[in-house]
């Protein structure tokens, strides 16, 4: 429905989203960093560099497993380490609501300086502009961030190869599931946490154990399935996953059932997919065994080197049937019953 | 239990050599189930599974819809309902649009926390929408007991309620193509087993009231299967750790208090004689339709966008058979409301691949 408005759809990270991006900013902005339309930019200044800019604007500000404030330095340190740089330096821009309590934004504060000592980046500049009440809705937070290439790690060519692994970093799901329930006031006991984290580590005991990576997300807004439609496209292949190896959390499950959400579609905050080379797999996923939060990191999948069914993604039931996965649609909202 | 693939051989053994034969389930988490297990491609080519009216936001009328719209931009009121109520289109509107718009429309997962709203906001009033079928029913029924027990005076519903029974006997009389009913487990939950034996006692065609794991599913329909190639006829529960022969007698007891039955519009399928539920006695002083005066000045706009909505929901055509399926008709676009829920048939289908997996 386009009705030449910006309506919460395009907020959705799905189709209406790319077709916004596509529409509006890339034949604006057009130069040879930004049209690839990864996580960060890669620019030449010196060194290489990875670049990085991303909005929050979360409600609710706080809830289980997590912040604004946690999600706003996780988020940019994410897109800087599955770009297959170290992330350094950070900036934050917010703009606050007239009236917003000073005991809020000093916990959202806190929270971002412990995410950037776990992550070990530096926040190295920021801005602060308030608005007038109703001007938004209580705090929104911008970060923008800087990582560089080490010369022992290679930047991952971003476009999975025929017959890679597809490995996900732990249990997927849990944020999106996390924040709907937070958000429709669901009284989940106990609650359902975000997987909320800086996934920095993560990626580099991977690349330290010289995994050839071949591609890696993580896989926020639109979840897994938008991160493997987009690769299976760029391959030109087919991405087949089976259903019982992909790490869901049973409380997020049962809460996806009950809300009728399929937990690939659902946003993650602390996840990295990557596509490694077949040989490399097992080596991968003991790497990432060892980090925290990837204690359930597994082989998920497999993309298909037959050349058939280039661009589809199947998942394989554990019965035996197959089904496909779909791009995602507009908002997540729960059904009925 | 049997296990899938035990299920899977005795189904396709027992319908070597039986006359093509097809099953329509009724219950939008059935939809969803069969087509998320992929219980179709366990199947013998002569079982055929169609989806009939299960799903309770497909059936919504194009009318209750645009009286939901109506109600729902007015000055001072708070709309609440289900999450999948909200892309339904209707004209160039939906209750997404509108809120995108300013309307005070929110997602609630029960009716009672409708009326929590409705006493945290006196000054505000506040409607529940009221649809889905004996399942979500006696919520609403619970939540109209509540509000005029505590004088909660700006809390109102808006019911789009229906009733199964009475669409089954509307869909498999004279002419229909179902030789065989998957029974709705959670509909049953609530009115009983013994309230879907008059489709074998009286349309003649063996009922199975089924679960909604994959073996629950295809243990149905094997015990459909064996009946058909014997030539029985019987309503059977297969869902027995659910479902009782009364139901929940509690439940019914709380409906049959606040609502009385009433002719209502389904969408594809026209009016359905006593197929609806409407607030009775004391309880019509809730009613928001009366309340707000949803009568005749409602604006309803042209349904027709060329969708076969109405063979869909009969079980007479298949989502992919429809023009606009996947075509002018995705979830991100839908025309037809098969397509917005996703226990509609159509999204059901395109969510999962259809056909093209």
């Amino acid at each position: 429905m386009d009705d030449g408005k910006i309506n919460m759809t395009h907020g959705s990270g799905g189709e209406a989203y790319r077709s916004l991006i596509k529409e509006i900013f890339l034949p604006e902005f057009e130069n040879q960093f930004i049209l690839p339309m990864t996580d960060s930019a890669v620019v030449p200044a010196g060194v290489r560099v990875a670049f990085t800019t991303d909005g929050y604007v979360i409600k609710p500000l706080f809830f289980p497993g997590g912040d604004i404030g946690r999600l706003a330095i996780s988020g940019t340190v994410n897109d800087l380490a599955v770009s297959g740089a170290r992330p350094l330096y950070i900036s934050v821009g917010m703009i606050i609501e007239n009236g917003f309590e000073k005991e809020k934004l000093r916990a959202i504060v806190r929270s971002m300086a412990k995410t950037a000592k776990e992550a070990d980046v530096l926040i190295v500049t920021g801005d602060t502009k308030v608005v007038e009440t109703g001007g938004c809705d209580g705090i929104y937070i911008t970060t923008s961030g800087v990582g560089v290439f080490e010369d022992n790690i290679t930047p991952p060519r971003q476009i999975p190869m025929p017959g890679d692994a597809i490995i996900a970093s732990g249990y997927i799901g849990s944020h999106g599931v996390a924040v709907m329930a937070a958000r429709a006031e669901l009284d989940f006991t106990p609650p359902i946490e975000s997987d909320v984290r800086p996934m920095a580590a993560a990626v580099r005991a991977v690349a330290e154990v010289g995994v050839r990576i071949n591609a890696m997300r993580d896989p926020t807004r639109g979840g897994v399935a938008s991160v493997l439609l987009e690769w299976a496209e760029a391959a030109g292949a087919s991405i087949t996953l089976e259903e019982e190896k992909i790490p869901v959390r049973g409380d997020v499950a049962s809460a996806c059932s009950l809300l009728g959400i399929d937990p690939l579609y659902s946003a993650n905050e602390g996840v990295v997919l990557f596509s490694v080379a077949p040989d490399d797999a097992d080596a991968a996923v003991d790497a990432l065994k060892n980090v925290p939060g990837c204690k359930a990191a597994a082989v998920i999948g497999r993309v298909g080197d037959d050349g058939a069914d280039r661009g589809a993604v199947r998942v394989i039931t554990k019965y035996g049937t197959y089904r496909r996965v779909m791009p995602a649609t507009g908002v997540l909202l729960p059904r009925i019953c | 239990m049997i296990d899938v693939k035990e299920l899977t051989a005795k189904i396709n053994e027992l319908a070597e050599g039986m006359r093509p034969t097809t099953v329509m389930e009724v219950c939008g988490t059935h939809t969803h189930a069969i087509m998320k297990y992929g219980i179709r491609q366990l199947l013998p080519r002569n079982i055929r599974l169609v989806s009939g009216p299960g799903c309770p936001v497909c059936v919504t009328s194009q009318a209750d819809i645009a009286r939901a719209l109506t109600v729902a931009s007015r000055k001072n009121v708070i709309f609440m309902c289900f999450g999948d109520m909200m892309r339904v289109p209707c004209g160039k509107q939906s209750l997404l649009s509108l809120r995108d718009s300013g309307a005070d429309v929110r997602i609630a997962d029960s009716p009672m926390a409708a009326l929590r709203v409705a006493r945290e906001n006196p000054s505000r009033d506040v409607i529940w929408y009221g649809v889905g079928f004996e399942t979500t029913a006696p919520a609403t029924a619970a939540a109209a007991d509540a509000a005029l027990q505590t004088g909660v005076r700006n809390f109102s519903i808006l019911s789009a309620h229906k009733t199964m029974p009475a669409a089954l006997r509307a869909l498999l009389g004279k002419g229909s193509r179902v030789d065989a009913l998957l029974c709705p487990g959670h509909v049953a939950t609530i009115i009983g087993s013994d309230a879907f034996r008059f489709v074998a006692d009286e349309l003649k065609k063996p009922a199975v009231i089924a679960g909604f794991g994959a073996q629950e599913i295809l243990a149905a329909l094997a015990i459909i299967t064996a009946m058909i190639k014997k030539g029985e006829v019987r309503c059977v529960n297969a869902y027995p750790t659910a479902v009782t022969a009364s139901g929940n007698e509690a439940a019914m007891k709380l409906l049959l208090r606040v609502f009385e039955p009433c002719d209502a519009q389904w969408r594809g399928l026209g009016v359905i004689p006593e197929s609806g539920l409407a607030l009775k006695g004391e309880y019509k002083a809730l009613d928001t339709a009366t309340r707000f005066d949803l009568f005749d000045n409602i604006h309803v706009p042209d349904d027709d966008r060329g969708c076969i909505c109405a063979s869909v929901l009969r079980g007479d055509a298949e989502p992919e058979n429809c023009p606009n399926f996947g075509v002018a008709c995705t979830p991100t676009t839908p025309l037809g409301p098969c397509m917005v829920s996703g226990e509609g048939s159509c999204a059901a289908a395109y969510a999962y691949g259809g056909s093209r997996v």
